[in-house]
């Protein structure tokens, strides 16, 4: 049995594991919650006879797909960019998940593996920001 | 459909098929798109982005409880998740360029395919508890609390096929707006010749971070309708922590058959309506 298998046994009931789940738990909880109150607000403000069709893809205006214009409308109490930024801070737990992970590695001086998770998390903030 | 209507079908449509994908643990992701846009003439792109957001949900909830049973591999899932990001960010890239028919064929076959990996019994193939991973500085391995709480140790073999494979997993998962757990399971348990356990904990922990690549991208493309999203992230979380609580062995079988069914006519469904060009 090598060193490293050892640590990676003990790593099991390491506190940083516990971080990790605590950490994904509690964003999708924020999320959904904001998720809930955007949807109700909406519902609420939505008129009584108005249909709804996906049939045709138009594709979401620029206020509902671009970060910093969904996040200016959910303060300003606009339902719809409200779900989406809940839907935000949900993409956003896993991106946190990486980082956390980063930051362990590095603690633990895993030069290769900090660089890996490094390598994915800047792979994830370029698609959500420029991609 | 007024918009309360049609929120309500959703939400519960979608509650049935994360408590299905949570009971056979086989995720509910690959049938909400058929669902959406078979049953309710969804565009297949609206469904596509609402789909992945709620694989995200699923994925992050359930994840939060494998990694204190000890079962999933950080290295090994990281070590992966650069194959499965970057396959996931080319998927989304892909389904934007892609004639909508298009990708409901291939969607229509691995549906297929879902349905015939939904019955396979579980097991481990052959694990390798002697193999020596070609790459020892990326430390591919580790251990599992065993039976009577002693580690029982495992090593990767083939990390490059499994790399490869991990990529065409982020593609699919890119591309259809699903977890494309199936395939990671396969790319660690068959290829890598991981202990199963390790193999489903650790893909379940990437499924997240994969789809979290490819929405972003769908997020900027318009893909992801705040009102469609809403009902289908909700309602699949809803039936996914149901299903966790529920969680009966004893009929998971019958489950398993009923969740092949399902799925085997979606995917008839999905090959006819894109042969026909009405995708």
């Amino acid at each position: 049995m090598s060193e490293s298998l050892k640590r990676d046994f003990s790593g099991a009931h390491d506190p940083s594991r516990e971080n990790i789940g605590n950490l994904l738990r509690v964003g999708v909880l924020i999320a959904a919650a904001v998720v809930v109150f955007g949807g109700v607000l909406y519902l609420a403000h939505a008129p009584r006879a108005q249909k709804t069709s996906f049939g045709q893809f138009h594709g979401e205006s620029e206020g509902l797909s671009h970060l910093g214009s969904i996040f200016a409308r959910a303060f300003h109490g606009h339902p719809a960019a409200m779900i989406q930024a809940g839907i935000l801070l949900l993409i956003a737990t896993p991106i946190a998940r990486v980082l956390l992970a980063a930051v362990t590695f590095a603690r633990v001086r895993d030069w290769i593996y900090a660089g890996i998770s490094c390598t994915v998390l800047g792979l994830l903030i370029w698609s959500l920001v420029w991609g | 459909m007024t918009i309360l209507h049609f929120v309500l079908v959703v939400f519960s449509g979608s509650m049935i098929a994360g408590l299905l994908g949570s009971l056979t643990g086989l995720g509910g992701g690959v049938v909400i798109v058929p669902m959406l846009t078979l049953m309710l003439g969804v565009d297949l792109r609206y469904a596509i982005g609402a789909s992945l957001i709620s694989v995200i949900a699923t994925s992050s909830g359930a994840a939060s409880a494998y990694v204190r049973e000890g079962f999933t591999n950080i290295r090994i899932g990281m070590f992966l998740e650069l194959a499965t990001t970057i396959g996931a960010i080319c998927g989304a890239f892909l389904a934007s360029v892609l004639n909508p028919n298009t990708i409901g064929l291939i969607f229509g076959v691995v549906l297929i395919f879902s349905a015939v990996f939904s019955l396979k019994g579980k097991g481990d193939a052959a694990v390798s508890t002697h193999a020596v991973c070609p790459w020892p500085r990326l430390q591919l391995q580790g251990s599992y609390p065993g039976p009577d709480k002693k580690p029982v140790y495992y090593a990767a073999s083939r990390p490059a096929f499994g790399f490869g494979l991990m990529g065409v997993a982020g593609v699919l998962s890119g591309l259809l707006g699903i977890g494309s757990g199936a395939v990671k399971v396969l790319a660690m348990d068959q290829c890598m010749k991981l202990p199963f356990k390790v193999s489903t904990t650790t893909s379940n922990f990437m499924i997240g971070v994969t789809a979290a690549a490819s929405a972003g991208v769908y997020l900027r493309k318009g893909y992801i309708d705040p009102v469609l999203s809403m009902p289908v992230m909700l309602g699949v979380l809803a039936g996914a922590l149901l299903g966790a609580k529920l969680l009966v062995r004893a009929k998971t079988k019958a489950l398993r058959w009923l969740f092949a069914g399902v799925v085997g006519v979606m995917a008839v469904q999905m090959i006819a309506k894109s042969l026909a060009g009405k995708m």
